[in-house]
């Protein structure tokens, strides 16, 4: 009888099926806020409101249409074929046929900050990119679990998720954007007020108040769906390579080395650092709640349980 | 379902596929009789060697298995430059009148069934059985676990890191009908340096 050392994490799953029901409630609770504000003041300002909503789900859409361009451009990375970087490409041949998935573009970014991202808005268009501060920094066995990890987030297709998932706080950010422009015009105009006006509190304050707190909480439980796919993703790294030790050694090297790293190259990264293996983003107070990434224990604690498993004698 | 279980970020490891390993000795006649490529009589394993005992266990047991039959072939395990394992099942040279895969395919089916009993199916990740012609050169036939599909990987001769892509073609060509083959050409991994080439 054969028998599967992998083992499920029900906790994980329960949480991030939480987080996302909550995301989900969020986006709901924008939308009827906006539609009760309107229907109390009968005025065209439902449809600017929806046509900023709207815009803001266009602005999501188009992020993770153009995710694979736009974060190459924005770490500048190239792609590489595999006549540029043979065993690189040979890794990931490899880790793509032991996990039966199309295999990804391939990129290399040309920045001493050791890290490593995948992007692309479907398994089919994804691209895997390593930066030149990685490759120079990590062992072969420590990339390949590194590149086992990126290559699970573009199987979770976690580009998408994320994006679906952030479009209620971008919606919301305009909203807030909407909002100032709709104070600041509705008080020079005077008399259009009629409009704003006729249940006490201005409209676009309520708007503004509304979108504020959408994109409050939507931003905070986003770096929290984060932290559980990127957990996620090295459970299904370590299981891919069956050494969850080198995802660890990896992990260990680059989170040490990032941190140390000077305040300028941080600058250029941060951008893209949800997408990264660690975060490009050193210490900031209020850590727990808005870190796009679990803290090193959580992680090692999570692989070490991975290595017990798979060493698990067999009798 | 397995959309939706990715998209919960609780992707599983793929399980091997074990069955079109037996289709491999008719498969071998084909290639004798159509375009001259006869077996060695050798075979290799390539997986993914976990850290710790449970492993260590069940690849020793695979070895004794292997050594305890009548015709024992020789077994070595070696690494190579990808952190994958090869296990190589050596057998007396393949007789090209009267010579039969079946022990061979019976040795390599043990071995992929000792690991998936253990646990460790997911770490399987090909199976190579070298042919040569006449005039020396060696193709491999490739089995690719996970895809349950075949291709032939032939290193063009020279020494260079070049592959002679026709013969490959012609293979699959050759082989299509009898053996599930690998459709997709970038699934078709170079195996340089593997055992037996």
């Amino acid at each position: 009888m054969a028998r599967s050392r992998f083992v499920g994490d029900p906790g994980l799953t329960a949480r991030m099926t939480l987080v996302m029901f909550l995301l989900g409630g969020v986006f709901v609770a924008l939308i009827a806020a906006l539609m009760a504000i309107f229907a109390s003041s009968s005025s065209g300002g439902v449809g600017i409101a929806m046509l900023i909503g709207l815009a803001g789900i266009g602005v999501a859409v188009y992020q993770w249409y153009s995710s694979d361009t736009v974060a190459m451009k924005a770490m500048r990375a190239r792609e590489v074929t595999p006549q540029q970087a043979p065993e690189l490409h040979a890794m990931i041949d490899r880790l793509c046929t032991m996990a039966d998935m199309p295999k990804p573009r391939v990129g290399i970014a040309d920045t001493s900050v050791p890290n490593a991202f995948a992007t692309g808005r479907s398994p089919e268009r994804a691209v895997v990119c390593v930066t030149t501060g990685i490759l120079g920094m990590l062992t072969a066995e420590e990339l390949e679990g590194v590149l086992a990890h990126e290559l699970s987030h573009v199987a979770h297709r976690d580009v998408l998720v994320m994006t679906v998932a952030s479009s209620a706080g971008i919606a919301a950010g305009m909203l807030t954007q909407g909002a100032q422009y709709g104070m600041f015009f509705g008080g020079l105009g005077g008399n259009r007020g009629r409009d704003n006006n006729n249940n006490g509190l201005p409209i676009w304050l309520l708007v503004l108040v509304v979108s504020l707190v959408v994109y409050a909480v939507s931003f905070v439980l986003l770096r929290l769906l984060s932290r559980y796919r990127e957990m996620s993703a090295d459970r299904a790294g370590a299981y891919l390579t069956m050494k969850p030790a080198a995802l660890a050694s990896a992990l260990q090297k680059i989170s040490g080395e990032i941190n140390t790293i000077p305040q300028k190259d941080l600058r250029q990264v941060s951008a893209a650092s949800a997408l990264c293996i660690a975060p490009a983003v050193a210490g900031v107070s209020l850590k727990t709640l808005t870190s796009t990434h679990p803290s090193l224990e959580q992680r090692l604690e999570q692989l070490a349980g991975i290595q017990a498993e798979l060493g698990r004698p067999t009798r | 379902m397995g959309l939706l279980r990715s998209l919960m970020g609780r992707s599983r490891p793929v399980q091997a596929n074990l069955d079109a390993l037996f289709g491999v000795p008719s498969a071998a006649i084909t290639l004798q009789t159509s375009i001259g490529l006869v077996p060695t009589g050798d075979g290799a394993v390539c997986y993914r060697a976990p850290a710790g005992s449970g492993f260590a266990q069940a690849q020793a047991d695979m070895v004794e298995l292997l050594e305890s039959a009548s015709d024992a072939p020789q077994i070595r395990v070696t690494q190579d430059g990808f952190g994958y394992s090869w296990l190589e099942v050596d057998h007396p040279p393949y007789d090209p009148v009267a010579g039969d895969l079946g022990g061979l395919c019976t040795d390599l089916h043990a071995v992929n069934t000792t690991l998936e009993g253990a646990g460790f199916g997911p770490s399987l990740l090909c199976s190579l059985i070298p042919f040569a012609d006449a005039t020396g050169r060696s193709v491999g036939l490739v089995y690719l676990y996970k895809q349950g599909t075949f291709y032939a990987f032939a290193p063009a001769p020279g020494g260079a890191q070049e592959r002679d892509n026709l013969l490959e073609i012609q293979i699959r060509d050759a082989l299509d009908g009898e053996l599930p083959v690998e459709r997709d050409l970038s699934r078709w991994l170079a195996l340089w340096g593997a055992p037996g080439l």
